[in-house]
């Protein structure tokens, strides 16, 4: 038991277990589909509708060549980044301007809460006509579904700082702005940055879902257009593409928080 | 539709009820004059009046009852799954840091992906109708509840674990004792945020294939410039998510967090 427990905290252990599992998913699904219907008379998975992910696997060199994988790719990834420097901007400001407004708080606090669990995505169609079918549209698209929990985190955060660091603030004699940097913000940065996870995914899950309704621009298109040919291992090699965009991007903002924050 | 934003009491007005009267009346101002400016195309932003007048047709036409019930009971069942797989799912990850070390890597690097590309996989395994909708919905809010729920986990104060323990709690109890009435914040501001998302995604899955349901309703007034009516739409869509929204803070009584 304490050999385990001392195994737990090893890190490879961990990451074994994770891939370990991935794998041997990978291994059933396969191993299933190839059987097909022999052990019980009928498949368990039906191949028509889940590709083996060998063919997936397979699938990835012929989109990369034919579908021009990887300049969708940079164009879905750079509209993903132009938006998320305009969720963390606005985001932020809007946070901070609330914490800083008691009387803004009150008023507008639930109207923010309210449009950060609006379904915003359904105004595509007038973003559609004021920006045009363009990246604008979609990048528009991506900022507005994602500043309002942006700004409801930073208000948390702000907000939830511990009184005892507050006081201590005080009993330093900090300027308002010296309470701000040196004690609000960087108390309030984790729950920020929950926050600008949060707006990411609320920017990504309609940057793609607007190429894919839209019909324009980057993997969101690719998605929509494999999936109308019916070309299965396609479809799922492009899913894995967009997953790929998440994880950059998600490291890249792991990379940021380790960066403002050097001392953990 | 009659919005009274707070009765003035001993004939005054409060400051908060007088700023939210100013902001809207700066809104509705601003608008009225982009739409006799012509500006931005007359049909995108049509005058308050006619978009009155399509509110109304929308409310009174039975049909859109029929609609509004189909999407309502598709998010509704889609945040009951995803909810219920989420809170386990986080929780088994909250408790352990062995799981969490193993898996919680890839439910961060999944949860920012856009589920709605996920849609014609869905298509082929639960089918045209509802269930592909559900389906939507469920993966879509599963991913927040489930980090919100592991983080909330493991911000609980390690006091209240040690006092479950020392009373010999077993695991059942510790869940219902200590562990959801301590992080009930992070669990219901989950189910905000997934709520939100459920929404998304199963309105969006509406909009590209579907012949019932608001998405429906939405794309269809689209594709016949039928703007009044588009906006007519977004506005009650709007106001059940913001009652929706503002339900579930109230009745998670998030409206009394004070941290003293």
């Amino acid at each position: 038991m304490n050999s385990f427990a001392a195994l737990a905290k090893t890190r490879w252990l961990p990451a074994a277990l994770g891939i370990g599992s991935i794998v041997v998913v990978i291994a059933v699904v396969e191993g299933l589909i190839r059987l097909g219907p022999w052990p019980f008379g009928y498949p368990l998975i039906n191949r028509f509708i889940v590709p083996m992910p060998s063919e997936i696997f397979l699938a990835f060199p012929r989109i990369v060549v034919e579908e021009n994988v990887l300049s969708r790719f940079m164009l879905t990834i750079s509209e993903a980044l132009s938006a998320s420097i305009l969720v963390a901007v606005f985001g932020v400001a809007g946070g901070v301007l609330l914490h800083r407004f008691a009387l803004l708080r009150q008023a507008t606090e639930t109207w923010v809460a309210a449009i950060a669990a609006a379904p915003l995505v359904l105004i595509y169609p007038l973003y559609l006509v004021i920006f045009g079918r363009s990246a604008t549209t979609i990048v528009m698209m991506g900022f507005t579904a994602g500043v309002a929990p942006t700004v409801l985190k930073t208000l948390e955060g702000l907000a939830g700082t511990r009184r005892v660091l507050i006081n201590v603030g005080r009993s330093f004699n900090l300027t308002r702005s010296q309470q701000f940097w040196k004690i609000l913000f960087p108390s309030a940065l984790p729950t920020i940055f929950v926050g600008l996870r949060l707006g990411l995914i609320f920017a990504l899950i309609n940057i793609v879902g607007v190429e894919f309704l839209i019909n324009f621009g980057g993997l969101g298109q690719l998605i929509n257009e494999l999936s109308e040919r019916y070309d299965l291992a396609g479809t799922y090699a492009a899913i894995c593409f967009v997953v790929l965009v998440s994880i950059c991007i998600f490291v890249l903002m792991e990379r940021l928080e380790r960066w403002l924050r050097p001392g953990e | 539709m009659t919005a009274t934003a707070g009765v003035p009491r001993r004939g005054f007005v409060r400051p908060v009820t007088a700023l939210r009267v100013g902001i809207i009346v700066a809104v509705l101002a601003t608008w009225e004059l982009v739409a006799a400016s012509g500006l931005l195309y007359r049909d995108v932003v049509p005058s308050l009046a006619a978009i009155a007048v399509a509110l109304y047709k929308t409310l009174s036409d039975p049909t859109f009852y029929f609609h509004l019930a189909t999407t309502g009971y598709e998010i509704g069942f889609a945040l009951v799954i995803g909810g219920v797989s989420g809170l386990a799912v986080g929780m088994v990850l909250g408790a352990s840091k062995l799981m969490a070390r193993a898996y919680e890597a890839y439910l961060y690097y999944l949860g920012p992906t856009p589920k709605i590309i996920f849609f014609p996989v869905m298509i082929m395994w639960f089918g045209v109708g509802a269930g592909s909708k559900i389906a939507m919905g469920a993966v879509s809010c599963f991913f927040p509840i489930a980090l919100n729920v592991a983080a909330g986990m493991r911000e609980i104060d390690p006091v209240l674990i040690r006092v479950g323990n020392s009373f010999r709690a077993n695991a059942w109890q510790m869940v219902t004792k200590i562990y959801l009435p301590a992080m009930r914040y992070p669990v219901i501001n989950g189910l905000r945020i997934g709520l939100g998302v459920a929404l998304i995604g199963t309105l969006l899955a509406e909009t590209k294939l579907s012949n019932r349901g608001i998405g429906f309703l939405v794309i269809q007034a689209y594709s016949l410039f039928n703007m009044p009516q588009m906006y007519s739409l977004l506005i009650v869509l709007f106001v059940i998510s913001i009652g929706a929204n503002a339900l579930i803070g109230r009745l998670g009584g998030l409206d009394d967090i004070k941290r003293s």
